[in-house]
């Protein structure tokens, strides 16, 4: 048997914090990074006779989160007690939802691989529900003992489970890279994974190829960067097929990566795993949400990526790689429709091609974000501007772009101006420079009438460096041609 | 002036003829001779009470004092009172000095009333005879051996011994309204949602509610008017204008008074199970109801006596879960010594709860395991919403439902120790109340065998608190038990 044999079955659970001000049942801060306990209230440390009051901000996020991947979205879900003791977890129980989420259902379409190889795939998506976030504790520092830090205690989060849908750990990735931009595209969640935003964990487990039944999975915990999540699974994987090839059998248990060995661990067994006796918070009244709620946050929904994508297809052209690839992030898309917009839609093909090359890469180089172009929108509309009306050439146009990179002109007009790049195109000019050029060049200008073709860009070459790259290269060409012909 | 009715301290405080400082010593005085006795009070704040004396007197002197400004009150330790000891009857919160005012303490204190001290009570409020604290028993001001009912036991012995005119308690399975029986005073537990749970230490959330006790339907209905109206830091205060209880008897009394009141008297609450001297009493009592207009009408409750088994479910699923806060992490009692994580909590919790709340934690614990949750827990659930079924058509046909408060007058210190399930039982009239969320009032109607008083229970609609205590308080215009006092207060 080989690894070809066996197919890899994957379910994520994703925990996205939801970018409220303040907690989930209390009004305490959410920002990150405080001194420790610092943004603990009352409600949050669990003070005898407090009482949890339901951020509505949190409930809209989740009705956000629902419209855009098309669920249903429940007029009643209910908040349930999960009771586990942990000392960072002040109240003895994590308030959830468990019976009844509030959002049911729903589907993403990922894109995985590149170039000929890739291909779209829709992922299911069984629930998604509001829960808290547990406080911290710090075991470092403490000489043998252990710090509670409750001001991560009682922060919303959004509980996306999805279906076992993914095949691999590429569609794994790929299913959460674009659950986080879609989490940050509807603006509910910042996305940060350093600061733990945005967690995955991954249900993993293998069968033969043509097993109808599923095999025994194991969770993997934690997962806190996309590679990780590969590297986590890709490595679980392996151990399950080596596991069953030996003829061992995969118990059902929790796992935990570790980014430095590369390995997965178990946390506990299944025997191990708690009963954490849920039952419906008697505190908190069933949370209702009403058509008239729903549409008013449906009115307030922003374009989807997916409604996006088709119109720049649609409307501007677009192919569907350019669409899919402007329309991978929020940021991204923000800056491409800024562009298009300060340009005009004839243009909205080489802003594209700008954005996902010249800008792209330079924006790799730096280990920028869109966001943090130093190349702003409205200057790079500019620039493809000027090379559609041919006051520059698309050499030049690099140029330019640099120039707008390093910050030597507020716009691509003024660094032209300034540098003077403006394109040549007065033909005397150019006849002037081509003559030098001729009487420099004689033997090329002897191959070429000796029916080299070769000889006659060579001689190009040479005009287009006299003009400092300034003259058009099509006008050059003609008035060449005329020269020697 | 120990006796004085609120209206006619309120009167007096108004004229000048006491000043609250002075009002306010007179009790205190009293506490300090008297509670030794009784052990109704497990924290006595004189610095504080005489400190908002010190206000209310300014604040009477500028002619701006509201009904209770100037008048003590007691408050059940269940209750945070920032800046004072809230055990809540636990060895757990011993050394617990809240940071902040429960809600139905920040309004009492913004009316000027005056805070006393915290009253003892049943351990977490788990119990019905005041035994299970940590602070002792305490004991029945009408007779020292017997207990004074429970949870909320020192408020109601402190007021049925004029320690305090009035005081606020919890009812969550009948903890106002049987002490108040027990201990011969008035006592209202309103409908669920009236009273705000924030800052009252929860034992079952969905059945806990703030009540109030007095020495007449009267003074509870000024008491219960200060503690109610909306709170949105509880999601289950209920969201409507706040009531004036004790206008509501403002009208002069008359010869029949409740002509054309339907009183509504559950069979199976009559049926068994009713001690004789408890059923002369109460049937007296329904005698007199007519003779002040009111006719009687049978009505049934056909699933009453399973409120027990539901109860015993859903309050100590509940309290398993609102208990687990108190892990020794944060506040409260740890334990000295211990070796890991899970010795410190086992040793924590073994050391800081006492039997009768170790006992629901672990019966909730179980009922909420997986596996048993639906036979237990869900088929509670159903349990209760027949209950609520079962007063809602009864009360189709009547106004209101009266009958006993409880089955027996108030037993002796120690006789059920043994026996938690005889104690349980106890309360077979007043949980129901508690499962339907309706309010309900006890009020002394006469005195059993043994001397000691009985009380009659009144249940009404959701929100008929008003219609409750019209009705308790012309009964006591034409009679005298809510007047009557122990020796002690003599």
């Amino acid at each position: 048997m080989s690894r070809t044999d066996w197919e890899v079955v994957i379910g994520l659970e994703v925990h996205a914090q939801l970018n409220t001000a303040s907690k989930i049942f209390s009004g305490a801060s959410t920002a990150f990074g405080a001194e420790p306990n610092v943004q603990a209230s009352a409600v949050d440390i669990a003070l005898p006779g407090v009482l949890p009051v339901l951020n509505r901000g949190a409930v809209e996020r989740a009705i956000r989160f629902g419209l855009a991947i098309g669920a249903h979205v429940a007029e009643k879900s209910v908040f349930a007690r999960k009771n586990y003791f942990y000392p960072d977890l002040p109240k003895g129980y994590q308030i959830s939802q468990m019976d009844l989420p509030v959002v049911q259902g729903g589907a993403i379409t990922i894109r995985v691989g590149e170039g000929e190889q890739a291909y779209e795939k829709t992922v299911r998506l069984t629930r998604a529900h509001l829960e808290e976030d547990a406080g911290k504790s710090l075991h470092e520092d403490f000489h043998g003992m252990t710090g509670i830090d409750l001001n991560r205690a009682g922060t919303p989060l959004l509980e996306i489970v999805s279906e076992p849908d993914m095949r691999s750990s590429a569609e794994a990735v790929a299913y959460a890279r674009s659950l986080h931009a879609l989490v940050r595209w509807i603006d509910i969640c910042d996305g940060n994974m350093q600061e733990g935003s945005f967690r995955c964990d991954a249900n993993v487990s293998v069968r033969r190829k043509g097993a109808t039944e599923f095999g025994t999975r194991r969770e993997i915990k934690n997962l806190n960067s996309f590679r990780f999540l590969q590297q986590a699974i890709d490595f679980e994987v392996q151990w399950q097929i080596d596991t069953l090839e030996d003829g061992g059998r995969v118990q059902q248990a929790t796992v935990l990566f570790d980014p430095d060995s590369g390995e997965t661990r178990m946390m506990r067994s299944k025997e191990d795993a708690h009963d954490y006796r849920y039952f419906p918070d008697p505190d908190l009244l069933p949370l209702v949400v009403s058509p008239d709620w729903k549409a008013r946050v449906q009115a307030g929904m922003p374009e989807l990526p997916g409604a996006m994508k088709a119109r720049f297809m649609d409307e501007w052209g677009l192919s569907a790689y350019d669409a899919t690839t402007l329309t991978a992030s929020k940021e991204v898309a923000d800056f491409y429709q800024a562009t298009v917009t300060a340009a005009g839609t004839a243009l909205a093909k080489p802003c594209a091609n700008w954005i996902m090359g010249d800008l792209a890469a330079r924006l790799n180089k730096a280990e920028l974000d869109i966001a943090a172009s130093p190349v702003s929108a409205a200057q790079l509309a500019g620039l493809v501007t000027r090379i559609a009306d041919n006051t520059i050439s698309n050499a030049i146009g690099k140029k330019v772009f640099e120039a707008l990179w390093n910050g030597e002109g507020a716009s691509a007009d003024e660094v032209i101006d300034k540098q003077g790049l403006k394109q040549v195109t007065d033909s005397g000019a150019i006849e002037a420079m081509i003559d030098e050029v001729l009487a420099a060049n004689q033997k090329s200008v002897d191959e070429f009438r000796a029916g080299k073709e070769k000889a006659f860009n060579a001689l190009v070459g040479q005009v287009m460096k006299a003009s400092k790259g300034k003259a058009s290269p099509a006008q050059v060409n003609e008035l060449l041609k005329k020269k020697l012909g | 002036m120990i006796h004085a009715s609120l209206p006619e301290l309120r009167r007096a405080l108004d004229a000048r003829q006491i000043s609250s400082v002075e009002l306010a010593t007179l009790f205190l005085d009293r506490i300090d001779a008297l509670d030794p006795q009784l052990n109704a009070f497990i924290t006595v704040d004189r610095d504080g009470a005489l400190a908002a004396a010190r206000a209310a007197d300014t604040r009477i002197a500028a002619g701006q004092a509201g009904a209770l400004t100037g008048i003590p009150l007691a408050h059940k330790d269940v209750f945070c009172t920032e800046g004072v000891l809230t055990t809540c009857g636990s060895k757990m919160l011993s050394n617990f000095v809240s940071p902040y005012d429960a809600h139905v303490v920040s309004l009492l204190k913004a009316t000027g009333a005056i805070s006393l001290g915290k009253t003892n009570m049943d351990e977490f409020a788990m119990g019905s005879s005041n035994e299970s604290s940590f602070y002792g028993a305490v004991k029945n001001p009408w007779n020292p051996e017997r207990v004074p009912g429970g949870s909320s036991g020192g408020s109601a012995a402190a007021v049925a011994a004029r320690l305090a005119p009035i005081a606020t308690g919890t009812d969550t399975g009948g903890s106002v309204r049987q002490p108040a029986a027990f201990c011969g005073i008035t006592g209202i537990k309103p409908t669920y949602g009236v009273v705000s749970r924030y800052g009252m230490i929860a034992y079952a959330s969905s059945l806990d509610q703030g009540g109030a006790f007095g020495a007449s339907a009267e003074d509870c209905a000024l008491l219960l008017s200060a503690m109610t109206g909306f709170d949105p830091r509880d999601s289950t205060s209920l969201e409507r204008p706040a009531e004036d209880y004790a206008a509501a008897l403002a009208a002069p009394a008359a010869a029949r008074p409740l002509e054309g009141l339907r009183i509504g008297l559950p069979r199976e609450f009559f049926a068994e199970g009713m001690a004789q001297d408890v059923r002369a009493a109460v049937e007296a009592a329904i005698e007199q109801y007519r003779a002040l207009g009111a006719t009687t009408v049978e009505v049934s409750l056909p699933n009453a006596k399973l409120a027990i088994p539901a109860y015993y479910v859903i309050a100590p699923a509940e309290c398993s879960s609102n208990l687990s806060r108190f892990d020794g992490v944060r506040y409260g009692h740890r334990a000295a010594e211990y070796g890991d994580l899970a010795d410190m909590y086992g040793k924590t919790r073994a050391e800081g709860f006492g039997a009768e709340v170790k006992r629901r934690i672990l019966v909730g614990t179980y009922v909420l395991s997986h596996g048993y949750y639906d036979a237990y827990y869900l088929q509670a659930q159903r349990l209760r919403r027949l209950i609520a079924q079962d007063f809602q058509a009864a009360l189709q046909h009547c106004d209101l439902i009266a009958g006993p408060t409880t089955p027996t007058t108030a037993w002796a210190l120690g006789q059920m120790a043994d026996d938690p399930v005889q104690m349980y039982l106890s309360d077979i009239f007043t949980l129901a109340v508690n499962l339907a969320g309706l309010p309900g009032l006890s009020q002394p109607c006469g005195f059993g065998g043994d001397g000691l008083p009985v009380g009659l229970q009144l249940i009404g609609d959701y929100f008929s608190e008003a219609r409750l205590l019209n009705a308790a308080h012309r009964f006591q215009q034409a009679t005298d038990w809510h007047t009557r006092r122990p020796a002690i207060a003599a």
